[in-house]
Parts: C-alpha cells; sequence; structure tokens
C-alpha cells in the first residue's frame, strides 16, 4: 500500500519497541539504532508489499530480526562491550546493586543461543503471541514454544542456580545445562 | 501461568522474576520513546519532492526524479 499519513505514523509509532527488540538482540545500543534505521529504510522502500491491516509491528519486526541476523553472520567474531554499550542507552542509571543484577541479567541473556534469545524476546518481552513470533522467525508455532521454554530455563539455570555467582557462572552453569543443548 | 504451574513452585518464583527483569530492560527502552533521527528520516522520505502539483491523492509521480 502507498504510504499515507497513518501508516508513517504507526510506522514511527513501532520505533520505541523496535529499538527496545534491536538493543535486547545485540546489546548494543548504537548498533541497534543503525539496525533500527536500516529496517525503517527497508520497510519504507518495499511498502508496497505491506499488506493492509495486516500486523504492522510483525512486519518490522521481521525486517529488523532478519537484517540483524544477516548482520550478526558478519560481526560475530566482534568482541563487544555488551553492557557498557547498553547502559549508555539508558536515560538514567540504574542504582548500584539494581545495575548489578541487571548486568548479570544481560550477561546471562546474552550466552542464550540465538534463535532462543529472539524467541524469548518477542514472547516474553515485546508481547507477541506464539504465532506472531513464529511468523517473525519464519518458523513453527511449537518450534517457538520450545525455543523459548529453553530459554527460561537456562536463564534460570544461569541467574539462580544455587553457588553459580560464587564460582562464575560459566564452569557451573555448564555443568549444569550441558546435557540441554 | 500454565507452564509456570507445571514446573513447580520455586521455578515458577524463578520464572516471574525472569519475565520482571526481561520486561524492566526492553521497556526502559520503550520509555525512550522516538529520537529525533528517525522521527527525521521518516518526515525527509515521506516528502519525496516538496511539489504543489501533485496529480493524484496521496500518490507521488513516478519519473520524478
Amino acid at each position: 500500500m502507498p504510504l499515507t499519513d497513518q501508516l508513517r505514523d504507526d510506522i514511527l509509532a513501532s520505533v520505541p519497541s523496535l529499538r527496545a527488540f534491536a538493543i535486547s538482540l545485540s546489546g548494543n545500543g548504537d548498533r541497534a539504532d543503525d539496525l533500527v534505521q536500516e529496517t525503517l529504510l527497508r520497510a519504507l522502500a518495499n511498502i508496497d508489499s505491506f499488506q493492509p491491516g495486516s500486523n504492522l509491528p510483525a512486519w518490522l519486526f521481521t525486517i529488523l530480526r532478519n537484517l540483524f541476523r544477516s548482520d550478526y553472520r558478519k560481526r560475530r567474531r566482534e568482541v563487544e562491550d555488551a553492557e557498557g554499550s547498553y547502559a549508555k542507552t539508558l536515560k538514567t542509571q540504574p542504582a548500584q546493586s539494581a545495575h548489578l543484577e541487571f548486568e548479570e541479567f544481560r550477561n546471562a541473556l546474552d550466552k542464550l543461543p540465538q534463535d532462543q534469545r529472539e524467541a524469548l524476546i518477542l514472547v516474553g518481552a515485546s508481547g507477541f503471541s506464539y504465532e506472531d513470533a513464529a511468523a517473525i522467525c519464519g518458523c513453527a508455532v511449537g518450534t517457538i514454544k520450545s525455543r523459548v521454554n529453553r530459554a527460561r530455563s537456562k536463564l534460570s539455570a544461569l541467574l539462580y542456580v544455587e553457588g553459580a555467582e560464587d564460582f562464575g557462572p560459566d564452569e557451573t552453569v555448564r555443568a549444569v545445562i550441558g546435557g540441554s543443548g | 501461568m500454565k507452564e509456570a504451574k507445571k514446573q513447580g513452585g520455586l521455578n515458577a518464583e524463578i520464572q516471574s522474576r525472569i519475565g520482571h527483569q526481561l520486561r524492566a530492560m526492553y521497556d526502559d527502552v520503550v520509555r525512550q520513546g522516538v529520537p529525533d533521527r528517525f522521527v527525521e528520516l521518516i518526515r525527509r522520505l515521506d516528502v519525496p519532492e516538496a511539489n504543489p502539483h501533485v496529480g493524484t491523492a496521496g500518490e507521488k509521480n513516478d519519473g520524478g526524479e
């Protein structure tokens, strides 16, 4: 459909959640905004292929997700300062202890396999239905459900397994979740 | 809720905490709204030419580049 004022407003209204999705996926605020920008450019260039009345946020998230995945393959080897960059994007710095907890959570999220992380974010944070999340990721609904479940159990192993913090996450966690990958 | 129940009490509590943290992280960004760069981006692309003689309603002329 042509780019109407209404559609333009709807696209803009999706920007905050697109940014949140991009930052949750990439852990990097600057890169996330570039991703959002590229998503908007793609969306506007391909606006004719958007079906009026269909789910605009899901369409935009699909574009962003695909861009991220192709980008991710290219940058896989780069070492990123995930927490630092993310913290910069926050308007107010969290208080010290909350900040620590936040960093732990962010680190644990980054340890999830890509497929599981995106499924968890789409369903658990963006609020998409399993069906919409499956459409965005191009997989079956059952696949999304199992990815979300695996993501949740890995996160709880990473964050809440007794003693994990004392020994440093890697060894303990590997021992705990080793068989489930 | 259904899934949490299946996995038992402690697990349900942990899951709800994880859900809360996930949304807190996400909503922090959502609350920042739309940065100016994106407002400008859309505005810029939205007006391909500031041309008063557009024939059909809302339809941009092709060949106008």
